[in-house]
């Protein structure tokens, strides 16, 4: 029989440090006659001459550095199997310092073993393993009550520690499969259950094992892929446009209708591609696939692919999550992160700290204004783009997120709730305008080849009177006289008449984000039409140019400011400071224009 | 999906976090099995392609099959492929075979002295010229920060350890007791300047799923692997002066898969036939030094 034809399962083994996991899955491997001949001779050999006890452990703990130190560094991984399986043993360091690579180690794995010593009983990294393993909802869980014979295999004890560890499980909502007690150096209840616990009636460690069940189909929920990647290596005479990423639930078929979050745009499956294998009609949860789409649709990494027929992911810049801090360097407010999800990466902050717990003991610590290294907290994140994703409860996978300070990965957690942000009726209403768009039967592609020209937004803003209009009309008619297919549309043009109805003198503040939807939504439709569009507004800060990138892909937006003086927040591709004589301006802008590939030059 | 769609399907998905998040990236490649699995499944990501250059450390004392081999596929697969050597040790006979250094020093210059430089760019790398079918120095010495590797954990304890994602400081030292943590398919890909990654799709690999997928996928190898009918094979392939066929009779992958199922080769350590993995510290200490 063929190996892969078999199930393979990962099981990761926690507890606190010295509990003896390294041991039972050395005595494991040991007794399932898994390891290579003589190594386990050699290691006694080898302990034998520098004069110390031999241990199952070092089987395991194959790094010099961890049998110097008897401890575990490292998730190191285990291959092993039974009739019923093959199995990946992770063996999880219990010492606090390696939290990180508990982490490491348990987040692969499908169900876990806790091993607990009978004789120190239940210790904080008992509870902070399992606090860690709901956490990284590891659906099944099994207690190992370690070290019997140190306590005379008395089922008192045995008794003792399965009520104060059930106990704490269900304040975590964590139901565990069973409780078993053995001893690892000895061997009781790891292979076979030995003549030491009469009292207790199996399973064996063994057993448990092979009674787990594997992970349900994740292809039954919606379909879910970041989007890894576009791909067309023309350089190689390849002119397929391929879309990649991994299907982390659901499934997709030929002629789906798919849509891309967080910038709603829509298109509909053409193939599916793949290098020697055979043409797919469909492909399900857990393929890293390729595809390409009817239209030469305009997305990038980070985004989310989902189907239109199925439940929508959320999408906002304002998420509460649940957090652990793995790093040294504390997570503190006011501090920028990125954070990543899929395969967006995205700057945040913590908006609120709403509780941080001792993940070890439950208690809350009060009043924290930062999360430290270990601890595990509620929060609100605020990204600086929108994020598509799924709450905890509905789709793992997508709910799932690190967080990264500098080069590092410093913490991770799963989203809880979408919060309303600013932009967010403004994105509803651009989802549906998506949904609801004919298409005509002339490409974006096609009309950018026929005018020679990337079809874009240009936004100059600045202070009052500093010259954005005259520098903006010139532009205008120099590329007009290009060839270029341009227009130039003060923000004022609009006031009179698209405007008319919320142009109201009094409420000035409050309608400015509909005057710029309405401004963005010109802008759309223009742009659709292949326009390089040359827009001016005085002093726009952030907040409308999240509106108007909302409403117009952001991709094709360029933000000018003119002046010295910086008067808002606004972050802007280009600033020309020194006014210069408008036809100098001019040139530099055009430039710039064509550095960016917006236009191309003559020659 | 069986076991081995699900490691395709991992590996691919590492190979494209890879590429798109590093600009200099290249790949290892020593021309045995593992690696060679490694390249079929960058073709399997890259839809045919390998958009990034191959490395291959030549110590000049490769069985000369390898090389032939090497540069067959080259060229059928319109690879991007380099080689650089440690040409001042050769120079010098700083070498085993010379007589004047043991084998882990002989390893320590001719591979990892040879591989530090080829990455760095300061030592000289040769490029396959497809028009003129030869090598000629490459003028690019731009340092890669990002290594594909196609390092097992089954193959021995120290790369059992290992991160998908694995840092190396500037002088390639990997600090094993202080990995990053890697969970949820979240990889380490931001580095400081001056380090790079090892990038490890074939990690979850064992040797049986290497051959499992070569007859699969019809993976060509060298012949090398297989009984020529003197009851000798290689299981592991590298220089000709430490490295040692063991005993079998397989002539093909069929059998191979055959004889790693029986059970026959369990009591003998994959790398068994690699010299320098006896001596005192063996591989771990050669790794933490920088080599693969």
């Amino acid at each position: 029989m063929s190996e892969n034809k078999q199930e393979q399962m990962n099981i990761v083994f926690a507890g606190h440090v010295d509990h003896g996991k390294s041991t039972v899955v050395g005595r494991l491997l040991a007794d399932t006659h898994s390891l290579p001949e003589g190594k386990l001779e050699a290691i006694k050999q080898n302990c034998h001459r520098n004069s110390k006890p031999f241990e199952y452990a070092f089987l395991i703990d194959a790094l010099k550095d961890e049998q110097s130190q008897g401890i575990t560094i490292d998730a190191a991984r285990v291959f092993f199997k039974t009739e019923k399986r093959n199995y990946v043993i992770i063996d999880a360091p219990g010492h606090i310092e390696f939290l990180k690579n508990m982490v490491t180690g348990a987040s692969r794995a499908e169900a876990a073993i806790l091993v607990i010593d009978a004789e120190e009983g239940v210790k904080e990294n008992s509870k902070r393993h399992g606090y860690m393993i709901s956490m990284l909802r590891i659906r099944q869980l099994l207690v190992v009550v370690n070290k019997m014979d140190l306590v005379a295999y008395k089922q008192e004890i045995f008794d003792k520690i399965t009520t104060e560890y059930s106990s704490f499980l269900k304040e975590i909502k964590l139901t565990p499969e069973g409780f078993i007690p053995l001893s690892g150096m000895k061997g009781d209840s790891v292979a076979n259950l030995g003549h030491n616990m009469p009292w207790y009636q199996g399973p064996s460690l063994l057993q448990a094992l092979d009674q787990f069940s594997l992970e349900a189909d994740r292809s039954n929920k919606a379909f879910r892929m970041p989007v890894q990647d576009i791909y067309k290596f023309t350089k190689f005479g390849d002119s397929r446009r391929v879309i990649v990423g991994t299907i982390e639930s659901g499934r997709v078929k030929l002629g789906d209708k798919i849509l891309f979050y967080p910038s709603g745009k829509k298109t509909r499956v053409k193939t599916i591609e793949s290098f020697n294998s055979q043409r797919k009609t469909e492909v399900s949860a857990g393929h890293a696939c390729g595809l390409t789409m009817e239209d030469q649709i305009y997305i990038t990494r980070g985004e989310m692919a989902v189907l239109e027929n199925e439940k929508q992911p959320a999408v906002s810049s304002s998420i509460k999550v649940n957090l652990f801090w793995l790093s040294r360097t504390p997570m503190t407010k006011g501090r920028e992160y990125h954070l990543k999800s899929g395969t967006a990466k995205i700057a945040c902050r913590i908006d609120k700290i709403i509780r941080v717990i001792d993940a070890s003991t439950l208690n809350p610590l009060n009043d924290k204004d930062q999360i430290d290294r270990h601890d595990v907290a509620e929060c609100v994140l605020k990204l600086k783009k929108p994020l598509a994703f799924d709450l905890a409860e509905e789709i793992a996978q997508t709910s799932r997120f690190v967080i990264v300070d500098e080069y590092e990965i410093a913490g991770g957690g799963i989203i809880r709730e979408e919060i309303k942000d600013a932009q967010s009726d403004i994105r509803n209403k651009v989802f549906l305008r998506n949904f609801k768009w004919e298409k005509s039967f002339i490409s974006p592609h096609t009309r950018a080849r026929r005018y020679n020209q990337k079809s874009t937004l240009i936004l100059i803003t600045g202070l009052k009177d500093i010259g954005k209009k005259e520098v903006a009309k010139k532009l205008e008619e120099d590329l007009f006289h290009e060839g270029k297919f341009v227009y130039f549309l003060g923000i004022g043009n609009l006031l009179y008449g698209l405007d008319a109805d919320i142009k109201d003198k009094g409420a000035k503040e409050k309608n400015r984000p509909e005057h710029i939807r309405r401004l963005a939504e010109v802008a759309h439709i223009l742009m659709d039409a292949g326009v390089i569009l040359i827009v001016t507004a005085v002093e726009l800060a952030q907040d409308d140019l999240e509106i108007i990138k909302t409403v117009v892909d952001p991709a094709f937006t360029e933000v000018i400011w003119l002046g010295e003086e910086v008067t808002t927040d606004i972050s802007f591709d280009y600033q020309y400071a020194g006014l210069e004589e408008k036809d100098i301006l001019v040139e530099k802008i055009k430039e710039s224009l064509i550095e960016k590939g917006v236009i191309f030059h003559p020659w | 999906m069986d076991h081995l769609d699900q490691l395709e399907n991992i590996s691919v998905h590492i190979f494209r976090e890879a590429y798109a998040n590093f600009k200099n990236l290249c790949m290892l490649w020593s021309i045995g099995k593992d690696s060679t699995v490694l390249l079929w499944l960058a073709r399997k990501a890259f839809l045919g392609h390998v958009p990034f250059p191959l490395v291959h450390v030549d110590t000049r004392y490769k069985i000369p099959e390898m090389i032939e081999y090497r540069d067959r596929l080259a060229a059928e697969w319109n690879l991007n492929m380099l080689y650089g050597t440690n040409e001042e040790a050769i120079a010098a006979k700083q070498t085993f075979p010379d007589g004047n250094v043991d084998r882990i020093s002989c390893c320590k210059n001719l591979k990892t002295t040879a591989l530090k430089n080829t990455l760095s760019g300061q030592g000289k790398r040769y490029r396959f010229n497809h028009e003129k079918g030869k090598y000629e120095v490459d003028k690019n010495t731009e340092p890669f920060t990002g290594v594909i590797v196609g390092v097992r954990s089954d193959e021995e304890g120290s790369r059992s350890k290992e991160r998908y994602f694995s840092p190396r400081d500037r002088s390639n030292e990997w600090d094993v007791g202080n990995q990053p943590p890697e969970f949820w398919s979240q990889y380490k890909t931001d580095f400081a300047p001056g380090t790079h990654l090892r990038i490890h799709p074939l990690l979850d690999w064992t040797e049986l799923n290497i051959w499992e997928y070569i007859k699969r996928e019809n993976i060509p190898t060298v012949s090398l692997y297989y009984d020529q009918g003197e009851g000798k094979r290689y299981r592991s392939l590298g220089c000709y002066p430490c490295t040692f066929p063991i005993e079998s009779n397989s002539r093909n992958v069929d059998e191979i898969i055959e004889e790693l199922q029986s059970g026959k080769l369990k009591n003998i350590a994959e790398r068994s036939g690699r010299a320098q993995d006896k001596e005192d510290g063996g591989l771990e200490t050669l790794r933490r030094n920088g080599y693969m």
